[in-house]
């Protein structure tokens, strides 16, 4: 009995903890893809994002002049998407490749470049945890409640959903697509900023190369296993974070830990074909907008 | 005659277009990289100078440079033959590492054939399997319809960590983080065995190969039936329905050929480098990297050579711009913007916008009824 | 009563690349009145209007709105100055309810929150005042098409609206909902609204407007007052020349059947039964047009016997031999010809030459074929002759069919499926968005076809063109052929009734 208490006090814990970098990131997806823009940048956002974070407290001391300048930094990216995708109509999975392999070999050679070093850089200030979590963990759950209420209940969300779904009907009403879009992409590319910041100088206090791995895809796969809806993409990313905490346990379990890391995965890949009920994108999702459009 | 004349030239100003795009774009980043570069304090022509000379100096180190190329041109068919059927297949990391792994079960476990044998064996069944992994994705699209982009990045998860758990149950050396290795008979031949000017270089005949696919890959797709029906699924499935063509084959196919090529460059990565497989931490890269490749070389077969050229280049040349003080990251800055730039077909988009709004000037009317 | 100018549009003139829209456009229309715009496919009729309502930039020109100038540089200015505007593909987005959709872009607040409920209320409110009946809580995807027309109107009048713009309203109707449309534009006159509504059909322009401006080609013709023309003059005036709408025919006796339909069924994508039982048979030497209303089971019908879907019961025979359920290359090869009725959908892959385009379909025959893969040069040759032979106009046959006018894709269609020598040509919407020439064009090849002695299946919306080319008329009405009659014997008023699922015993 006690034996199991102690399981679960250690991974209740550590689900939120591993927890908390996805839902921001998943959530920044979200209003991304519901606003008719595919985000596959995510994990470039979330890599630049931790860098960021690392770079601000390292020159400013504080930790949150560095969580500020994740956002900024996470944002910028958002705008080079926003940018390309809207105002050139690239394809949008082909510009988020691109920032993944920008934000990873520019991150890699500033960090040469600030520490002098490859690897890691130098431990800097980073927030301390206020009671078993540290503040990015309240902040995660706080935004999930705001980005549902904007999403659902206000006049902006219903206007980024109409854009995400059939945007020249909005366009005809006035609402501007463009600019929505932007506000949306920009807006993922923050909330990436944070999620990438969570990892750098929440969970640690330095930047390391690759530290990013992969969260950004996994975010990704919640946010579709949670049907573009925060309250969802926040569930599936508590159940992808229960599924690293069972590898802290998991000498006491008979799985092979291999298929306990692989298994968001599996899911995702049931959930976009549909065997436990179809995510469904929104209809112009990954589509430009072409206004003069005959 | 004179038809063909006209035609002749039609295609050569077509093609010239799509050459010079890339090119532009590629000279652009290479400047980019150049101002970065001054930025840090670092002198743009020596770093430029030492990646040259490292990557294409010397016979051993042209050799090096095609060892990394090998890879990059057939990831980049694998991307590029999935995108003529109009599918994006970010899945050729996962192909890749599933070939390798497959590759490696091959080369060590069967024993006793000859060499030459051996080697065509473990690269069928490492591009077979690589094949399959890419089949499946191909599947799920055509039997339900669910996204192959998603899909993709999801089995390349799993590749990995499936992988690892082969490495570090099925074929685990003992006490170390990684494979057995394949048997000798496995192994690709070497061109430094015979020609001596690449002695230092590990160039092997995996180059050849990758060659070859290349030209069945723009064969298979220019000039033959099937290359005309995935081709047409690839532009317009409906159209393609219409026209008597099963685009869930096509599709499924399309996905599995890619799949070979990507799968195909894991078995030869084993067979002419590796010998064996690590438990990995985080992705090769091949497969990534496959995606700049196709899309700077325009998803063009010719193009996805030389395009794997010039990254070749640029992966061999890095590290030798390190010896002269400047981090050899900037190769991947540059990497970036170049495929920032291809992407958004910068350049012409520019000369169309450019050109359109000069047509529109002159208020050419033609009727709709012409 | 004194008329006043509510819109006036003053050397308008608008270009895109390759082609001139607008070419120094003026219009004006009074309040109170219902005011057509005619004009054939692309004559420049919806550029104009969406000039109007902000959606467009012009090149040129002036708009004054109630006698003022006024540059309308985003849709939002076309509403605060009460333009509204109800396009012709409808506007809505499928998964909103219908309140969501009406209040979109401007809705009520409650502090920072979506008020839903007063939404709800306006829209009750709105939908009682005019008449128009809707349930503000049903999706868009679970209403009909006439109900989502409604709230495309209510739209406009949730927003204040006093000028309503019309995009083609009729063609998804009914001869009979187009009537009662008519009745909802004259109440909404008299309460008050102007009308502009776009149009290509004649006899719409007679019973609906009260003064019609005629567009060909980007310019005005003419401005004229309803009751002092007639249909021969707005022809001839949209068209540029005098117009035959009758199509030259002999008469022919039709032999034996060549495709025998019985019982057939099939699903529509939301797997509801949307062909229920259908028999009919087209014989060797006759045209069989299919009349009905958009979304009565055509387009599952067709794809049922080309093969492009399963039928879920029943037979279908060519020349007595049984082809149900067989894929489409199968079908093909047993020589079905088939104009589809979307042509950048179906018909041509628009990224490839006309030359592979020319080939869609019969690829993988012996002729196209060398020693090792395919003989283009051979396919070139081939598609060549398909261009003189059909008057495509064509630089050559390697450019993209995406760069030809509509009318010369259809004709390529038409080429390459004619060319193949079918037993039977299933022909769908074939002179969709086409204007007159290259209908006139399609029709004579259609004639020529049957002639010689095939079978033709016609699907089309346009009743007028059912009536002129069939030799006998099939009405579709929801899923089911609810009569099979003469052409000699039927007029408008009859298959109207037929179409709307009335019958014919009902009017006597």
């Amino acid at each position: 009995m006690e034996g199991i208490w102690l399981i679960i006090s250690i991974i209740v814990p550590a689900t939120i903890r591993s927890a908390t970098p996805l839902i921001f990131t998943a959530l920044g997806g979200n209003f991304s893809e519901r606003s008719g823009v595919v985000n596959i940048g995510l994990e470039g956002i979330m890599t630049v994002g931790a860098f960021g974070a690392v770079y601000f407290s390292y020159i400013t001391g504080s930790p949150w002049m560095g969580l500020l300048g994740a956002m900024v930094v996470g944002g910028l990216f958002g705008l080079l998407l926003a940018f390309l995708s809207i105002n050139f109509k690239a394809n949008q999975v082909i510009v988020g490749t691109a920032i993944n392999i920008l934000a990873a070999s520019l991150t890699t050679f500033l960090l040469v470049e600030v520490w002098g070093r490859p690897g890691q850089t130098n431990s800097v200030s980073a927030f301390s945890n206020w009671g078993p979590f540290n503040i990015f963990t309240y902040l995660a759950f706080i935004l999930v409640a705001v980005s549902y209420y904007v999403m659902f209940k206000t006049p902006f969300g219903l206007r980024l959903r109409a854009v995400g779904e059939h945007p020249k009907a909005a366009d005809t009403l006035g609402v501007n697509v463009q600019l929505t879009r932007y506000i949306c992409v920009v807006l993922s590319g923050v909330l990436g900023g944070i999620g990438g910041a969570s990892l750098s100088i929440g969970s640690l206090n330095l930047f390391k190369e690759g530290m990013v791995a992969g969260r950004g895809f996994i975010a990704l796969a919640a946010l579709i296993f949670g049907k573009w809806n925060p309250l969802g993409a926040a569930g599936a990313c508590l159940f992808f974070g229960f599924a690293v905490a069972l590898e802290t346990v998991s000498s006491n379990l008979p799985i092979p830990r291999e298929f306990i890391f692989a298994m968001p995965y599996i899911l995702t890949m049931f959930a976009v074909s549909g065997f436990i009920g179809k995510s469904v994108a929104p209809a112009a999702s990954g589509v430009p907008y072409e206004k003069g459009e005959r | 005659m004179e038809n063909k004349v006209s035609e002749f030239k039609a295609r050569l100003q077509q093609n010239t277009k799509a050459i010079a795009y890339p090119l532009i774009a590629i000279l652009l980043s290479f400047i980019v990289g150049g101002i970065i570069v001054a930025a840090f304090g670092n002198d743009p022509i020596v770093a430029y100078t030492a990646m040259f000379k490292g990557s294409l100096g010397s016979w051993s180190n042209f050799g090096e440079t095609l060892v990394s190329v090998t890879p990059l041109i057939l990831t980049g068919l694998s991307v590029a033959f999935a995108f003529r059927c109009g599918l994006f297949n970010i899945g050729a990391e996962g192909q890749f590492i599933i070939g390798s792994v497959a590759a490696v079960w091959a080369g060590w476990a069967i024993k006793g054939i000859p060499a030459l044998l051996h080697v065509l064996l473990v690269l069928l069944i490492g591009a077979a399997v690589g094949g399959i992994w890419g089949g499946v994705v191909g599947w799920l699209k055509a039997k339900v319809g669910s996204h192959e982009v998603i899909n993709s990045i999801m089995m390349n998860y799993i590749a990995m960590y499936f992988s690892n758990y082969i490495v570090m149950n099925l074929l685990n050396e003992p006490d170390k983080a990684f494979s057995h290795a394949i048997a000798d008979t496995a192994k690709l031949w070497r061109f430094a065995e015979t020609i001596t000017v690449f002695k230092g270089s590990r160039v092997h005949m995996g180059i050849v190969v990758a060659l070859i696919v290349a030209v069945f890959a723009y064969y298979l797709l220019n000039k033959t039936v099937r290359g005309y029906e995935i081709r047409a699924v690839g532009f317009n499935p409906y159209a393609a329905e219409y026209g008597g063509i099963n685009v869930p084959r096509n599709v499924v196919l399309a996905m599995f050929i890619s799949g070979v090529f990507a799968g195909l460059a894991g078995a030869i990565m084993v067979t002419g480098i590796q010998f064996r497989v690590n438990n990995l931490f985080g992705f090769t890269g091949y497969g990534l990297d496959g995606i700049a490749v196709a899309l700077v070389g325009n998803n063009h077969p010719i193009g996805v050579i030389l395009s794997a050229f010039l990254f070749g280049v640029l992966q061999k040349g890095g590290p030798m711009m390190q010896l002269k003080g400047v981090p050899k990251e900037v190769v991947g800055i540059i990497q970036g913007i170049i495929i920032l730039f291809v992407a958004v077909n910068f350049i012409k988009v520019m000369i169309e916008r450019y050109s359109e709004k000069q047509k529109i000037k002159k208020g050419s009317v033609e009727g709709e009824g012409k | 009563m004194k008329l006043s100018t509510v819109i006036e549009m003053k050397g308008i003139s608008k270009s895109f690349p390759g082609i001139k829209a607008n070419d120094n456009i003026n219009l004006s229309v009074e309040k109170g009145e219902i005011h057509v715009l005619l004009g054939e496919n692309g004559a420049g009729k919806s550029t104009l209007m969406n000039i109007l309502y902000g959606l467009y930039q012009p090149d040129e020109g002036q708009i004054y709105v109630k006698e003022k100038a006024i540059r309308i540089s985003n849709p939002n200015i076309a509403i605060t100055l009460g333009i509204g505007m109800v396009h012709q593909h409808f506007m809505l987005v499928q998964p909103f309810t219908v309140a969501e959709n009406i209040v979109l872009g401007s809705e009520p607040k409650k502090g920072t929150s979506l008020d839903l409920d007063k939404a709800v209320k306006d829209v009750e409110e709105l939908s009682k005042k005019y008449e128009l009946k809707v349930d503000p809580n049903s999706l868009i995807s679970d209403i009909s098409v006439g109900m989502q027309q409604r709230v495309e109107i209510l739209k406009t009048l949730y927003r204040g609206a006093d000028i309503l713009i019309l995009d083609e309203p009729t063609a998804v109707l009914t001869p009979q909902e187009i009537e009662e449309l008519g009745i909802i534009l004259k109440s909404l006159v008299n309460q008050g609204k102007t009308i502009i509504l776009i149009t290509h059909k004649l006899k719409e322009v007679m019973a609906m407007s009260d003064r019609v401006t005629i567009i060909r080609r980007g310019k005005v013709i003419d401005t004229l007052h309803t009751k002092d023309t007639n249909i021969d003059e707005l022809a001839e005036k949209m068209v540029g020349r005098k117009v035959n709408l009758q199509v030259e025919k002999s008469d022919k006796q039709a032999a034996s059947p060549v495709l025998e339909v019985k019982g057939l069924k099939a699903l529509d994508t939301r797997g509801l039964e949307a062909v229920k039982g259908v028999d009919f048979e087209v014989r060797g030497g006759e045209i069989l047009g299919i009349a009905g209303v958009d979304g009565n089971g055509q387009t599952q019908l067709l794809q049922a016997l080309t093969g492009l879907q399963k039928p879920t019961a029943g037979e279908v025979l060519l020349n007595g031999k049984e082809i149900t359920a067989l894929p489409p290359r199968d079908v093909i090869e047993s020589g079905v010809g088939h104009i589809p009725e979307d042509r950048h959908k179906r018909g041509l892959v628009l990224n490839f030459s006309l030359a592979e385009n020319a080939i869609l379909g019969s690829h993988r025959n012996k002729n196209f074929r060398g020693r090792f893969g395919m003989n283009y040069p051979k396919i070139r040759e081939h598609a060549r002759r398909l261009i003189h032979d059909f008057d495509v106009r064509t630089p050559n046959e390697n450019v993209e069919a995406r760069s030809l006018s509509g009318g010369n894709q259809q004709k390529m269609i038409i080429a390459r499926e004619v060319d193949r020598d079918p037993g039977l040509c299933i022909a769908a919407q074939p002179t969709r968005g086409l204007d007159v020439g290259a209908i006139e064009f399609v029709h004579k090849r259609l004639v020529e076809l049957r002639d010689s002695g095939k079978a033709v299946l016609l699907v089309s919306l346009e009743l007028d063109e059912i009536m002129s080319l069939s030799d006998r008329i099939a009405v579709m009405y929801d899923g089911k052929i609810v009569a099979i009659v003469d052409a000699k014997d039927a007029t408008e008023k009859k298959l109207g009734i037929l179409m709307a699922g009335g019958s014919l015993q009902d009017e006597k």
